[in-house]
């Protein structure tokens, strides 16, 4: 094999740009906010790149919106853990005592019952559910969209996350300021022209109609504002890492 | 690159034929590796990519082995067929009575990084590919070629399991190259398309892509579908160079040499039939 010194120096100049520009797009990364809290070990290359090219292509698209034809007849709860004694005390029906807390990077950290919720302004969309697993079922979801709630308590313009946690403990996620503030991402409060039943996350569930089933945490008590996702749980982002799921879930 | 051939008569003269005279390969320098570096690499890197994503996707179909058609679909609702295998999920009806281990977290992971890997891989040889004229020269069938005849040929000779002159080891048979091309604009692009009809952000974005497919249960339908097209490729694909002879033509496509398959070349084949162009080539190199 013939190595020329010409394409000896190609073959160095190509390698020190492609060095170079890589380090300068994982600077430019971190800066736009395009790495995901899941970037570290072997699949982390997959994840940055699917988050970013998500971030960079879709931070202000809607998710599809069905007509009332295409609501599912049959929808699918899916399971969820046995209810512990916390939530079998509520008043199933009413859940008069629910509260949902908001804190951490807010002017005025509050706590909201649902019928404090009722009193933002509601709105309503026909979305789809998609499981990880494959199946989904379109339905109507009513609800107030977070940025209301959001606003309401004065978010900081330092926070990045939003991160909100279920009633059962080993539930909660975060997103990032662009699916928090996106119009579509509801604190939902009904389903199909009733309340929310309890099988799909009644009373209270965060939909993110952007991302994977998983990511719409059911049974929500409390948001929390942040711009550091190191100090919740092992630091992965949500439980969904700690548990080998994708802390991302647009795809 | 002119400027690299034009090194080469420097250094050693030979005759240099321009590559987009013909598509005949005997014509070619016989020091021209049988499969260029960069067709090599992409090949490799594709089927390490490839396997990832084939074990991976098995393992995501086995959270939910039922198909639909349309926008929606569930266990409330008829499957379009069912794979008779057990789920690993308790909540799917399989009539099976155990649950498989759920392992859609990593399978996930892998699936999407190697896809990530395999379309960028895929970029850089279709690019490379236009630009060093692969496509035109190597792929698209001579137009004598692109006949029933022909076609009908190739595949009774395959089939009759003639011996190959060396002039065909040297380049694509019209059977080969439509094979080929089918793989790479027709099956990747609906893999991917179908695929990324899959994500939830992805359709926010383009939901043309999705809705074009049918929906969303549809698109996952058709990508299982194509998925398995690909692998049948596959399995015909290993099985023609298991008949070449497996090991002569894999160490092809890694070094480049071309390596005569001692299955092919019997004593009426020593002396093959060559064209003169060869001849003379191959006097100059003796």
């Amino acid at each position: 094999m013939n190595i020329s010194r010409r394409k000896l120096i190609t073959a160095g100049l190509a390698a020190t740009a492609g060095a170079s520009s890589l380090a300068a797009a994982a600077l430019m990364a971190r800066r736009y906010g395009l790495v995901p809290p899941d970037c570290k070990g072997f699949y982390g290359p997959g994840e940055t790149l699917t988050y970013a090219a998500q971030r960079l292509l879709t931070t202000h698209s809607l998710a599809r919106e069905f007509p009332r034809t295409m609501i599912s007849k049959t929808p699918f709860a899916n399971e969820v853990s046995p209810f512990k004694d916390d939530f079998k005390l509520h008043q199933p029906g009413t859940f008069k005592a629910w509260r949902l807390a908001v804190d951490g990077m807010v002017t005025h950290p509050a706590s909201f019952s649902l019928s404090d919720l009722h009193s933002f302004p509601i709105r309503s969309q026909i979305t789809e559910v998609v499981c990880e697993e494959g199946w989904s079922y379109v339905a109507e979801w009513i609800g107030t969209p977070l940025f209301e709630v959001l606003h309401s308590v004065g978010v900081l313009p330092q926070a990045r996350y939003i991160v909100y946690f279920s009633i059962d403990r080993d539930w909660w996620e975060s997103i990032d300021m662009a699916d928090a503030l996106h119009p579509q991402t509801f604190l939902t409060l009904g389903m199909n022209d009733g309340d929310l039943p309890v099988g799909f996350g009644g009373p209270l569930r965060l939909r993110v109609p952007r991302q994977l089933g998983y990511k719409s945490v059911k049974y929500i008590t409390r948001l929390t504002a942040t711009d550091n996702l190191k100090t919740f749980g092992k630091g992965l982002g949500s439980a969904s890492p700690e548990a080998g799921y994708a802390w991302y879930a647009g795809i | 690159m002119p400027g690299s051939e034009l090194l080469c008569h420097a250094i050693r003269p030979r005759p240099c034929y321009p590559r987009h005279v013909s598509t005949a390969t005997s014509l070619r320098n016989p020091d021209t590796p049988r499969h260029a570096a960069i067709v090599r690499v992409t090949h490799w890197i594709t089927v390490i990519a490839f396997f990832a994503l084939l074990i991976s996707g098995a393992e995501i179909v086995v959270s939910h082995p039922r198909f639909y058609w349309g926008e929606t679909g569930n266990v409330n609702m008829r499957p379009l067929f069912t794979i008779p295998i057990p789920a690993s999920r308790d909540t799917v009806p399989t009539g099976y009575k155990y649950v498989m281990p759920d392992q859609n977290g990593w399978s996930r992971y892998l699936h999407f990084q190697a896809a990530w890997l395999a379309v960028l891989t895929g970029l850089v040889y279709g690019i490379a590919s236009l630009l060093n004229r692969h496509f035109r020269d190597d792929l698209i069938p001579a137009p004598a070629d692109r006949t029933w005849r022909a076609f009908r040929a190739v595949i009774a000779k395959t089939l009759r399991r003639a011996p190959l002159d060396p002039a065909e080891a040297r380049s694509y048979n019209v059977v080969q190259c439509i094979a080929y091309l089918s793989v790479i604009f027709i099956l990747f692009p609906l893999v991917i398309w179908t695929g990324l009809a899959l994500s939830p952000g992805f359709n926010a974005a383009f939901p043309v892509g999705v809705n074009l497919l049918g929906g969303r249960q549809s698109a996952r339908t058709l990508h299982f579908f194509v998925s398995g097209l690909l692998l049948l490729f596959l399995i015909i694909h290993v099985a023609m160079i298991a008949l070449a002879g497996f090991w002569s033509r894999t160490r092809t496509m890694i070094t480049g040499r071309l390596v005569e398959s001692p299955k092919r070349t019997d004593k009426s084949q020593e002396r093959p039939v060559i064209s003169k162009e060869s001849t003379v080539i191959s006097e100059e190199r003796a």
